[in-house]
């Protein structure tokens, strides 16, 4: 049975990713504006390439 | 939007009157609107009319000429700008006009109409433009005067400027809550072989071994999302403070500490789940309280209202442009058409005609001649005028009334929030129930002493308690947001059930800004030329033209030759073969010693040079005026303060059933006064205002309410914006507060049963780990869900839940 708590603490891993990832997502400010996202997705997208900024 | 029977404007959608212009085989109501859409459309930018119909904001054509060469000044560059290096500027603006997916899609592509835009990107919850641009290829004034030309006005202020670099956001109530959901997560999925019944499915060498886990994903919960209940309720204490946050530290404390106990000496699985669930839920409770509306500003104060440069003149009539905290005491400075008075001042040069309506509450312009003295505010009307700066702008007579009143606000004893009068009774209640039961058990039972000592501090952690009045209030807070009414805070639904007495400015608050009552009764004209008069104001955009031209029955299509239009003076031509001549006295008969603005707008005309008389402009009271008035009044106090004349007194007592509590003239600081008055009397103030001149009362008062035509433009500072086409419905909202009161009320007699049942069954020493996990979570899901749903449903039944969408 010691191999449950192997694979415990592999869940735990792979469960701290997910919480640092919904961290990161936080700080990147990826829920400010949940509309403008919601729209701009479905603009055609026809944009140039951006310019290369120097 | 467009009424029946009339032709909408393909760009803004507005009502085309008096006639669509045509262009492109579409209407546009105006010549701004046109010159917006060729703009786009010369650039392929016309998916902004595919993605909504007619997405933009009526354009009030307007020629930018100088207004925005402060641009060019390198120190104020630098200082609007958010980041500048190497020939790329990246800058960041408020745009009260972003409403709808064009208006992202266009900014968002402002490179296809101006070379040199790097990168656009709208924030739409904040309405927030951040612009990436070539320096060489478009300079900052140009930016922002294409923003202009099509018609997203951005909106720069000192105010704007300067809270720059202070913007931060604070996201730390996030990663609490997620760091506490997860550890949540974790530790009931560990937790859940302990109660399973026996036990004889899985080794006991595991379950231990899951406890430790537990142990160490209790530590963050407490040590990092609950902190912040320890250390507010120590603050409190060393305050000689009880918050609600004492007895929930008391509790998180309690389980933290017996559990880590239990586990440590291998005595029992511990109630670590029940510590996450508790910290979880208070977040989520504080996560929900903190929700504001970002867009707009409750904290603006004059620096807002005031431009962010002046023009000086020096010696030599030349002129510089400097920031506006850089003018010095005898500094000469221009003031154009339409441009605020920045600093009190002497005018030396120019005939001032400035409107003080936002300032004083005086509906109607001044006329000052040079050698007057100006106060800072008004807005010059018509020409330009020169003053020489008297005081600074910190010290000038309105900016002065601001900074020294905000720090002498007089609190009122009787607002103390209904969960901090019961925190206090209930935590004194919670020690005395936990010592009493360890007392009893000492002399029962020693073991158990300790057991139910903490059980009681466990179970009487009144979580559902501290979420019942953050979800009640935030609901309710939504619910009038969707209607048109903005809180600054949840905290105010509270304040409002509370209030007995409400105050009213005059001007712009219980009067509409720009719609008038309209009397001929000084007119010696038959109807025909009447309509003659009509045909001559069809020509202006200016409002009175308009609210003249709107009053008409039939159709007017006389024509007009020689329409002039001298601006902040009036209008002439002439009419089937009549020179006729509209505006003030001195514009259609110099020689006339009628009194311009005694009972209102008078609008004087003249019949082939001949004076007639004058038609009688009044600012239209709101709708539904009467009724709201006359509700109130069965159960509040109310009283009026205006910065006006006595005009309206008749008028007014009328509504309100009597003139004791209306008072006129009114200076700014006089309201202050007022209403302080009336706070030291006992009195529960709710002050209703709308311009800088109540924007010492509405600090001063309990609950200050400021009404808005434009909720995202300035407004003084206050705790609630009312968009002013719900003012009718004032009433329902302070109606609904009290019924959002009461529904807190009863849920906290809900939770109270729930801690009842808890504690008794713990000063027994009954209390089990899977008891605690289940009745905790379940007291605060049945609180959470019965204030929701009952604010929600009743806010239904009466009609006020439904969404009204701000016109724009």
């Amino acid at each position: 049975m010691g191999v449950l708590i192997l694979l415990i603490s592999f869940s735990i891993v792979v469960a701290v990713g997910f919480l640092l990832a919904f961290i990161w997502s936080v700080r990147t400010g990826q829920y400010d504006d949940e509309y403008g996202d919601s729209v701009r997705i479905l603009f055609k997208d026809d944009k140039p390439d951006p310019p290369v900024s120097m | 939007m467009a009424k029946e029977g009339s032709i909408a404007c393909y760009h803004c959608g507005e009502d085309c009157v008096p006639t669509p212009i045509p262009f492109d085989s579409k209407s546009f109501c105006c010549s701004g609107c046109r010159t917006v859409y060729e703009i786009l459309s010369q650039n392929g930018a016309c998916d902004y009319y595919d993605l909504n119909t007619s997405p933009g904001i009526k354009a009030n054509s307007r020629e930018t000429g100088n207004r925005y060469a402060y641009l060019d000044q390198e120190e104020i560059r630098k200082e609007i700008l958010e980041f500048s290096d190497g020939g790329i500027s990246t800058v960041k603006f408020f745009i009260p006009g972003i409403h709808c997916s064009s208006c992202i899609w266009l900014l968002e592509n402002l490179g296809k109409l101006q070379k040199g835009i790097a990168q656009s990107h709208v924030n739409f919850a904040k309405k927030e433009i951040s612009i990436t641009f070539h320096d060489d290829s478009i300079s900052l004034r140009q930016l922002v005067e294409l923003l202009v030309s099509v018609n997203y006005i951005p909106e720069i202020s000192m105010d704007n400027v300067r809270k720059k670099t202070k913007r931060k956001v604070n996201n730390s109530i996030y990663f609490r809550l997620g760091v506490a959901g997860f550890c949540f997560g974790n530790i009931m999925l560990f937790s859940f072989p302990e109660y399973l019944a026996g036990g004889d499915f899985i080794e006991g060498v595991i379950v231990t071994n899951l406890r430790w886990f537990n142990l160490i994903f209790s530590l963050p919960v407490i040590l990092y999302s609950g902190n912040i209940y320890i250390i507010s309720a120590w603050k409190g204490i060393k305050k000689n403070f009880i918050s609600i946050d004492v007895p929930i530290a008391l509790g998180i404390l309690a389980l933290f500490l017996r559990s880590a106990y239990e586990i440590l000496s291998n005595s029992g699985p511990g109630f670590m789940d029940s510590l996450a669930g508790l910290v979880f839920f208070l977040l989520i409770g504080k996560w929900y309280q903190g929700k504001t509306y970002e867009a707009l500003s409750f904290e603006r104060d004059y620096e807002s209202y005031f431009p962010v440069s002046v023009t000086v003149l020096n010696d030599d009539g030349e002129e510089t442009i400097i920031p506006l905290g850089k003018i010095k005491i005898g500094q000469r400075i221009l003031i154009r058409n339409q441009e605020l008075i920045p600093a009190d001042g002497l005018l030396v040069k120019g005939e001032g005609n400035l409107d003080y309506s936002f300032v004083s509450g005086e509906s109607n312009p001044v006329n000052k001649a040079t050698g007057d003295r100006i106060f800072a505010g008004g807005r010059q009307l018509g020409s330009s005028i020169e003053i020489i700066v008297e005081k600074e702008v910190a010290q000038s007579y309105l900016t002065e009334l601001w900074n020294r009143e905000t720090h002498e606000k007089f609190t009122n004893p009787k607002i103390t929030t209904l969960i901090s009068r019961i925190s206090k009774r209930f935590t004194y209640a919670v020690i005395l129930i936990s010592t009493g039961s360890a007392i009893a058990w000492f002399f029962i039972d020693p073991s158990v002493s300790i057991n139910a000592f903490t059980s009681v501090l466990i179970v009487a952690c009144p979580c559902a308690l501290a979420l019942s009045m953050p979800f009640a209030y935030g609901n309710t807070m939504r619910i009038f947001g969707r209607n048109g009414f903005y809180l600054k805070e949840t905290q105010v639904v509270e304040i409002l059930s509370n209030i007995d007495t409400i105050v009213f400015d005059k001007t712009g608050t219980l009067t509409q800004n720009d719609d008038f009552d309209i009397s001929w009764d000084k007119l010696n004209l038959d109807a025909k030329e009447r309509e003659l008069i009509m045909a001559l104001a069809k020509q202006s955009t200016h409002p009175v033209s308009s609210a003249i031209y709107k009053s008409r029955t039939g159709i007017i299509n006389q024509t007009v030759e020689k329409f002039e239009e001298i601006v902040s003076q009036g209008i002439s031509g002439i009419v089937e073969g009549n020179t006729i001549k509209l505006g003030s006295s001195a514009f259609v008969n110099t020689n006339s010693t009628a009194e311009q603005n005694a009972d209102g707008n008078r609008v004087f005309v003249s019949f082939n040079n001949e004076l007639n008389g004058y038609i009688l402009l009044k600012n239209k009271y709101r709708q539904g005026f009467s009724n709201v008035i006359s509700l109130l009044g069965r159960d509040y106090d109310l009283h009026v303060l205006s910065g006006d004349n006595e005009a309206e007194r008749e008028r007014l007592s009328e509504v309100f059933g009597s003139s004791k509590n209306m008072f006129f003239k009114q200076t700014p600081h006089d309201k202050l006064e007022y209403v302080r008055k009336l706070k030291l009397k006992g009195a529960t103030v709710l002050m209703v205002g709308d311009g800088l001149n109540d924007a010492g009362a509405l600090q001063e008062s309990d609950l200050g309410v400021s009404i808005a035509d434009d909720v995202y433009h300035f407004s003084p500072a206050c705790d609630g914006i009312l968009d002013s086409g719900r003012f009718e419905t004032l009433g329902n909202f302070i109606r609904f507060s009290k019924t959002s009161v009461k529904i807190v009320k009863f849920s906290i007699l809900i939770s109270l049963l729930y801690n009842i049942t808890g504690t008794t069954i713990a000063a027994f020493g009954l209390l089990t780990p899977i008891i605690a996990a289940i009745l905790m979570p379940l007291s605060s899901v049945t609180v959470v869900v019965f204030v929701t749903l009952s604010t929600s449903y009743l806010a239904n039944k009466r009609g006020i839940s439904k969404r009204y969408s701000t016109p724009k």
